[in-house]
């Protein structure tokens, strides 16, 4: 892996001066139209799908198992189906982790579909090795909880390391048309094609730093764009409902503008830069990845005229020794149950159902577990910090429990449907549904342990 | 100088986010003349005072003086996080605005 940074003089003078990369999905279930616009208009070089998290993840574990064909990302068909063609005539390559927990299968519907949309030649460079489920046993630690993989208690889904941008670097070497992963770093996914177009080695931390930067930021697409932004009143975002996805054009030096496609909807100024730089970041001089170790705090931002923003400045510390896994357990069933009430004294006639509900899963039923009674509109989401005086006369019960028994889960179902002849005067929208629901928690393997190999399919 | 009590949804904006169970907010300024005065009044102290029923455990600020931000951390206020939650923001997502809703007292800029 350490082979890739050295380079001779021809493919020295490959190298690029600016790179423009799209980003087409920002999770799994993003829009499709923003990334169509960005590979018609954008002139990109890449365009990159981030569609995995840990619970999607861990889902796919479980799809897999059902059925080894399946695993990967559910609209990978259909957002390949539209947007390959509009690639192939851009000249614009696919880097992405929709393989999830089955990167092989992805790679073959990926051929599927291209071969089906007659793109010839098409290749699909498909990267494993971030699937370390063999690799865990009984006695792994799980630092964060003080404790092992056999004392969860639960069966263990399946277990994926964070791989960074070393693992595919061969992977867009081969020239393939798209690069296929599972469990990839995020920012890697970007930084990958940075550091294949710059040669930039795998120990110039300032460089990786700042890369890594520009890769968090257009790692969430629209977050960075204006999208999870507006707040009528306060910040204003124009045409929200055809935001724009983000393009970075970076330089080989590591700045970058962020941007977005000219009549799309969005902004992007030093407010949207600055919320999604430290999304989902602790310590922002030390964020740790597979390839570096990220300095966002020396990050410059400097707003370039209309929806432009210079990013520059951040930097880098060697990279850690050891690859963070996130291991997956299988967590029961999520039980939710609601009922309407509105008009004058909802909010009584509300509390009183949930109260009644609480009784009879304890006292009749025996459920010991924890059990949550909502009155949405009155507490729901910060009512456990501050229940304000409100005048609302609308008001959702709702009731929630976990459990390994699905029969147990149906019965929360049940009882809050009873309410609606049993409980108080006036309840109704009943609602219920059961979400099969996963646990997950992090241990950490050296790197020297985690293997990545590149495979490549043609169509 | 006049000053005046605002909601902090007036002069900053925030994003939360989450990893198990830690959440982390940022909060920032949308005019540097505020900094100083939010970063005195929006301490870890204050919000375990006011939203410690949810905000469990410790909470860490990290302080970004070039932008104008602050960064919460805080452990143990998703309830165990979005795979064992029973929160209907199983994510904290909403937990930008929990903080936006702090009242500060600022000087008058004037805009």
């Amino acid at each position: 892996m350490g082979d890739h940074g050295a380079m001779n003089a021809t493919m020295k003078a490959a190298l690029k001066n600016q790179l423009k990369i799209g980003t087409g999905a920002g999770f799994s279930a993003d829009r499709l139209d923003p990334a169509l616009d960005l590979v018609r208009r954008g002139r990109l070089d890449y365009l990159v799908f981030e569609c995995v998290g840990e619970r999607t993840l861990a889902f796919g574990h479980r799809d897999r198992m059902r059925d080894p064909a399946l695993g990967y990302n559910p609209l990978l068909e259909k957002r390949f189906r539209a947007v390959l063609p509009l690639c192939a005539g851009a000249g614009t390559r696919v880097v992405t982790n929709m393989g999830a927990a089955n990167p092989r299968a992805a790679a073959e519907r990926t051929v599927e579909v291209a071969r089906a949309a007659g793109l010839r030649p098409f290749r699909v460079a498909c990267v494993t090795g971030d699937d370390v489920t063999a690799l865990i046993g009984e006695d792994t630690q799980l630092p964060e909880t003080g404790s092992t993989v056999g004392r969860v208690g639960l069966p263990m889904v399946g277990a994926n390391a964070y791989i960074g941008a070393d693992a595919l670097l061969p992977a867009l070497e081969s020239g393939a048309d798209v690069i296929m992963a599972g469990r990839v770093s995020d920012p890697s996914l970007f930084l990958a094609p940075m550091r294949h177009a710059f040669g930039w080695s795998w120990n110039d931390w300032g460089l990786l730093g700042a890369g890594t930067v520009t890769g968090h930021l257009m790692e969430c697409a629209a977050q960075v764009t204006g999208g999870y932004f507006a707040d009528p009143g306060v910040k204003t975002v124009r045409d929200l409902a055809y935001v724009g996805f983000p393009i970075a054009e970076v330089d080989a030096r590591g700045s970058a503008v962020i941007t977005k496609l000219e009549g799309t909807g969005g902004c992007v100024t030093l407010a949207t830069v600055k919320e999604q730089l430290l999304y989902e970041i602790h310590d922002p001089s030390r964020y740790f990845t597979p390839d570096v170790v990220a300095d966002f705090s020396s990050t410059r931002l400097e707003q370039q005229g209309e929806d432009r923003v210079r990013v520059s400045q951040a930097g880098g510390a060697p990279r850690p020794d050891n690859l963070k896994v996130t291991v997956a357990f299988d967590g029961g069933f999520l039980a939710e149950a609601e009922a309407s009430y509105a008009g004058a004294g909802a909010r009584e006639r509300a509390r009183l159902a949930g109260e009644i509900t609480s009784e009879r899963m304890r006292a009749l039923h025996g459920f010991g577990g924890d059990l949550r009674i909502d009155l949405i509109g009155v507490n729901a989401l910060h009512g456990s910090a501050v229940e304000r005086p409100t005048e609302t006369q609308d008001v959702r019960l709702r009731a929630a429990l976990r459990s390994s028994s699905r029969e147990e889960a149906e019965l929360l179902l049940w009882e809050v449907e009873a309410l609606l002849c049993c409980g108080p005067a006036g309840g109704g929208g009943f609602r219920g549904h059961i979400t099969p629901s996963v646990i997950t928690h992090s241990a950490y393997l050296p790197r020297e342990r985690i293997t990545t190999s590149v495979e490549i399919l043609e169509a | 100088m006049k000053r005046k009590e605002v909601q902090l949804r007036e002069i900053a904006h925030a994003r939360a986010g989450d990893k198990g169970n830690i959440s982390n907010v940022s909060l920032f300024v949308f005019d540097p003349r505020h900094y100083e005065a939010v970063k005195a009044q929006v301490t870890p102290q204050r919000l375990k005072a006011e939203f410690g029923g949810v905000l469990r455990g410790e909470i860490v600020r990290y302080e970004l003086e070039g932008l104008h931000g602050l960064n919460f951390v805080m452990s143990e206020a998703l309830e165990g996080g979005v795979n064992s939650s029973l929160n209907l923001d199983s994510h904290g997502k909403s937990w930008s605005f929990l903080l936006l809703s702090l009242h500060v007292n600022v000087e008058e800029t004037g805009q």
